[in-house]
């Protein structure tokens, strides 16, 4: 088991929203975390990933417990995270930017350079151009790119497709079947849930900081109830 | 000949000047801009912090002219600059950890940090005066002038002299290798990016891997150096006294602020529009004129938008002008 | 409610030690220093009132200080000096007055343009206009106008003087003056933000000064106006007074002294008046449902406006009943001196110094900025001799010849600004909500 995440409970000072969840994620696959708004996704995803001190429960990655690591520290370990908003620097270049991302992996900087810019040809084209100037799509791309220049075992996504069209997400969504089958694991939290399941091999389904339903993708995007209940009919 | 006598006083009166005063400024807007961008708050005390450099540079100048070291022509001030540079970012980085540091963990408003730099502001500049006095004190100790308007008027033969100082032009000549490696600094090697990061987006920053505390450093390090290189520089073209550093804070608040807070380049540009200006506007150009035009058509009294009295408040009315009219400066800066 | 009543407890016990360290410079230096001090503490106590009511109620940083107390002082001058009649017969000074607030009022005109112009370039034909003709108008009429009064038996008066009024009416009307001026400055620059404001009405005041020192026809300038008529009698009237000659001599005090004495506590009399007007109709409009108003402005921006307060129009209000008040503190601080120097007036005393009197003091309580302002003016004149003991205290094993030692009490009178600074520095990091803290209201 690469993630290993058991009865986290984790919340913002007084209220708790995150309450007992369990993920659990190998290598090579594909999780998906849905649930309707205010299930504690995101929350849920920021604790794993250290960014929430966690009340109770633990985080295992690669069979070590990193419940006490700080973000920077699980990103040694092999994790890297994709936040939902303000997730490049606006006001570097392309290429400065993924320089950022591999901060702290220098030695294999211009391999994983290399293979972000076979992944999204288009950040290849405008690597000097300022990120700011971006089109939402790309600017996507440059994110997930920042964070795969840690070369990740787990790359982990917030809502990578708020705010972009839909066909940009096919494309996005498309990319990341690429990237896990390259080997890394991917965690991502989505709001579109029908499109997300799809390419998904695992998927936890959240309600009220409570796992509802885990099961593979396509066996939740066929479960009448989840239907019914999280993917509207 | 009387188009080369008009061009002659223009350098003279206010291209020279204008360019030494402007560097001056530029490399104070560009600790101030700094600071700005990677601690967030206005630091009133780098007018002081240039003080406690000019300070340094001089009390170790009496130390190396106590030996009988000197490098004539050049005044033994430069030698010192090196040493009085790391006691400068060592006294900025000692400030930091006893005043802004608590304020920046516990998340303080930026406008808490401001004060704080007020309350610096207050006790380097009585250190500053229980440590050197208040008096007024000559740093230059090498020559005057490289070539001085006399003998300009010799060698050239034209009615209008051009001087220029070995202050001036030390001046200008460090500016540029200081804004030189800055920029190399801040755009080719991995620390300045990283610090560029860090002022760009925080929290990315630190995901990546980004730690606050060298950010910090480097912060304070580059702030240290151009504080004191700015105080020794503009000590030596124009003597040292303790008061006027103080005097200084609003010109490059204007300077940083004219140009884009946050934008090094807007910093830089900003101090030539303030140098300039003050310059161009209390500037008399009845002789300009005069070389110009034929005297019968030369209007009467003198020919100055603003009398010389105003000199430094016009860099105020600049600012308040930008601050009303147009925030973010020339350059988009950073707005709180 | 029990914390009221602690915090009613820290206030009177602060009022008592600031009456205590009174008593003891009176017996341990002298009554007359003490009531200086006294003076200066009350003036600086409403200063700090003013900066108070902006920063503690409704998070307004005013660095104008400085430029306020200088307006402040200069409707001193202008009300109560005798007029110089030869400049007022003619009519130059009537016309160079209508001229000036012509030429400062340029700023307005940006808002009468929102109204008539739309078009960019004709605003921009327009304001060149503007300009040329502001620019004929100082050169043919202002300059030389200028010119006249300033030469104008120059070495006496050279100014246009004043209503010849009684000075004590120039405090209210100092508040007036300095209300209309933040409308002004307040409507210009109060949408700037916390550190750009700051910077703003820093730059403002510096520019106020720098008018007055330079304008030489309105208040003499750098050449300062001097013998300003008292709201109390002289010393040397008193001295006379066979009365008062009787009591000094029971009271074993010279009669200079005594006289010197007798104007300073009729001083302090007016300002504590001064100043307990001014607290209790403050104290009164922030019990009002105004001041629950400005709390909730204060506290959130955001919510207060969904609440459909105008929080633009609570921060000019403010603005300008703080900067009132530090106007009318302004024109008291010329009376007390009986002279008017604009250079005396720098930001680091006038601006910044009052700063550390409302944080030190205690932000978002009245009390507290009386207290502050006692405390810091206090320490501001001891800083002397207790930096003079801690220098002593640091050299002590030195000779009293050493010349390290001769150096830095050379210099001790310096010590003030850095113990200023660490107490500000130090009080902002372990007492942050100063000597007393908010008052807790619902």
């Amino acid at each position: 088991m690469l993630l290993d995440v058991k009865e986290i409970i984790c919340g913002y000072e007084n209220t708790i929203i995150v309450d007992g969840c369990n993920f659990s994620v190998k290598k090579g696959d594909i999780a998906c975390i849905v649930g309707p708004n205010g299930a504690g996704k995101s929350t849920a995803m920021k604790a794993i990933f250290g960014l929430i001190p966690i009340k109770s429960g633990k985080v295992i990655f690669k069979n070590e417990d990193i419940t006490s690591l700080n973000p920077q520290e699980r990103v040694m370990k092999g994790m890297s995270f994709v936040p939902q908003n303000n997730n490049i620097f606006q006001e570097m270049s392309v290429e400065e930017n993924l320089e950022m991302g591999a901060f702290i992996h220098q030695s294999s900087m211009n391999k994983n350079l290399k293979n972000v810019y076979n992944l999204f040809p288009i950040l290849n084209e405008k690597k000097s151009q300022i990120a700011g100037e971006l089109s939402g799509g790309q600017r996507q791309q440059l994110a997930v790119g920042r964070a795969l220049m840690t070369n990740p075992v787990l790359l982990m996504l917030d809502e990578p497709s708020a705010g972009v069209s839909p066909i940009v997400m096919k494309d996005l969504f498309k990319k990341l079947q690429v990237i896990s089958k390259m080997g890394t694991s991917i965690l991502v939290v989505e709001q579109n849930a029908k499109q997300a399941l799809e390419i998904s091999n695992l998927g936890f389904v959240l309600q009220n900081g409570k796992n509802k339903y885990n099961d593979t993708g396509k066996a939740l995007l066929q479960n009448p109830e989840v239907r019914v209940s999280f993917l509207g009919g | 000949m009387e188009i080369i006598n008009a061009f002659a006083l223009i350098i003279n009166y206010i291209i020279i000047p204008g360019l030494t005063y402007g560097c001056q400024l530029a490399l104070g807007a560009l600790g101030v801009t700094i600071i700005y961008t990677v601690l967030r708050f206005s630091n009133f005390a780098h007018g002081e912090l240039m003080s406690f450099g000019a300070m340094t540079s001089i009390l170790i100048t009496w130390i190396i002219s106590y030996f009988g070291i000197s490098i004539f022509p050049l005044p033994t001030v430069i030698l010192a600059l090196p040493i009085s540079i790391l006691i400068t970012i060592s006294y900025c980085l000692l400030v930091d950890k006893f005043c802004f540091k608590y304020h920046r963990e516990k998340n303080s408003k930026n406008v808490i940090s401001l004060i704080v730099s007020i309350g610096v502001m207050f006790f380097t500049s009585g250190l500053i005066r229980v440590l050197i006095g208040p008096n007024d004190r000559t740093i230059n100790d090498g020559e005057r002038f490289i070539i001085s308007a006399r003998e300009f008027k010799e060698i050239t033969g034209l009615t209008e002299g051009i001087s220029l100082k070995l202050s001036q032009s030390i001046t200008i000549i460090v500016s540029i290798i200081a804004v030189v490696l800055l920029f190399w600094f801040l755009n080719k090697t991995k620390t300045g990016k990283s610090m560029r990061a860090y002022s760009d987006n925080k929290d990315l920053a630190l995901l990546s891997g980004i730690k606050t505390e060298n950010i910090i450093f480097y912060t304070w390090l580059i702030t240290g150096t151009l504080a004191c290189i700015a105080g020794t520089l503009y000590g030596l073209d124009k003597s040292y006294k303790p008061f006027t550093y103080l005097q200084l804070v609003l010109p490059i608040f204007a300077a940083a602020i004219v140009g884009g807070i946050g934008n090094p380049v807007g910093a830089i540009i900003g101090g030539f529009v303030i140098s300039f200006s003050e310059l161009l506007i209390t500037f008399s150009y009845n002789k300009f004129l005069s070389y110009l035009i034929p005297i019968n058509f030369l209007p009467e009294g003198s020919l100055q938008l603003l009398s010389t009295n105003y000199k430094i408040a016009i860099s105020f009315i600049i600012l308040v002008l930008v601050l009303i009219l147009k925030p973010t400066g020339i350059y988009k800066g950073k707005l709180l | 409610m029990k914390t009221d009543f602690i915090s009613e407890k820290k206030y009177i016990n602060s009022y008592f030690v600031c009456a205590f360290l009174f008593l003891l410079v009176g017996l341990f230096q002298s009554w007359n220093v003490a009531f200086s001090i006294l003076n200066l503490c009350l003036i600086s106590s409403i200063m700090s009132i003013g900066i108070n009511i902006q920063w503690g109620n409704s998070g307004i940083v005013n660095f104008g200080v400085m430029g306020f107390a200088a307006i402040g002082g200069l409707c001193g001058v202008l009300i109560s000096m005798p007029p110089t009649l030869e400049v007022w017969k003619d009519g130059t000074a009537i016309i160079l007055i209508i001229l000036f607030s012509f030429l400062i009022s340029g700023i307005l005109i940006k808002k009468f343009w929102k109204i008539f112009v739309h078009n960019k370039h004709l605003k921009i034909l327009l304001s060149i206009i503007i300009i040329l003709f502001s620019l004929y108008l100082i050169k043919s009429i202002f300059i030389p106008s200028t010119n006249f009064i300033e030469n104008t038996n120059s070495a006496k008066t050279g100014y246009i003087g004043g209503l010849n009024l009684p000075i004590i009416l120039s405090w209210p009307i100092a508040g007036l003056f300095c209300g209309v001026i933040a409308f002004l400055i307040g409507k210009i620059a109060l949408g700037l933000r916390s550190d750009y404001l700051a910077i703003a009405t820093l730059g403002i005041s510096e520019i106020i000064i720098y008018i007055i020192k330079n304008e030489e026809w309105l208040a003499r300038g750098v050449k300062n106006v001097n013998g300003l008529p008292r709201p109390v009698p002289y010393e040397i009237d008193l001295q006379k007074n066979e009365f008062l000659q009787i009591i000094s001599e029971t009271l074993n005090l010279s009669v200079i002294e005594f006289s010197s004495l007798i104007v300073k506590s009729l001083y302090s009399i007016l300002f504590i008046l001064v100043l307990l007007i001014i607290f209790f109709l403050l104290q009164k409009a922030i019990k009002s449902p105004w001041g629950r108003m400005m709390r909730a402005v204060r506290d959130n921006e955001i919510s207060a406006e969904a609440m459909g307060i105008n929080v633009k129009k609570r921060h000019l209000q403010v603005f300008i009943i703080g900067s009132a008040i530090i106007g009318i503190s302004g024109a008291m601080l010329t009376t007390l001196d009986g002279q008017f120097t604009p250079s005396s007036y720098q930001p680091l005393r006038y601006t910044f110094l009052i700063w550390i009197m409302v944080i030190i003091g205690g932000s978002g309580n009245n009390h507290g900025a009386i207290i502050g302002g006692f405390a810091i003016w206090f320490f501001w004149i001891q800083a002397e001799p207790i930096g003079i003991f801690l220098i002593e205290l640091i050299t002590i094993f030195l000779s009293d010849q050493n010349e390290m030692k001769l150096y830095l009490l050379n210099h001790a009178a310096y010590m003030r600004l850095l113990l200023m600074g660490l107490v500000l520095i130090l009080a902002l990091r372990f007492f942050p909500k100063g000597i007393i803290e908010e008052e807790k209201r619902l």
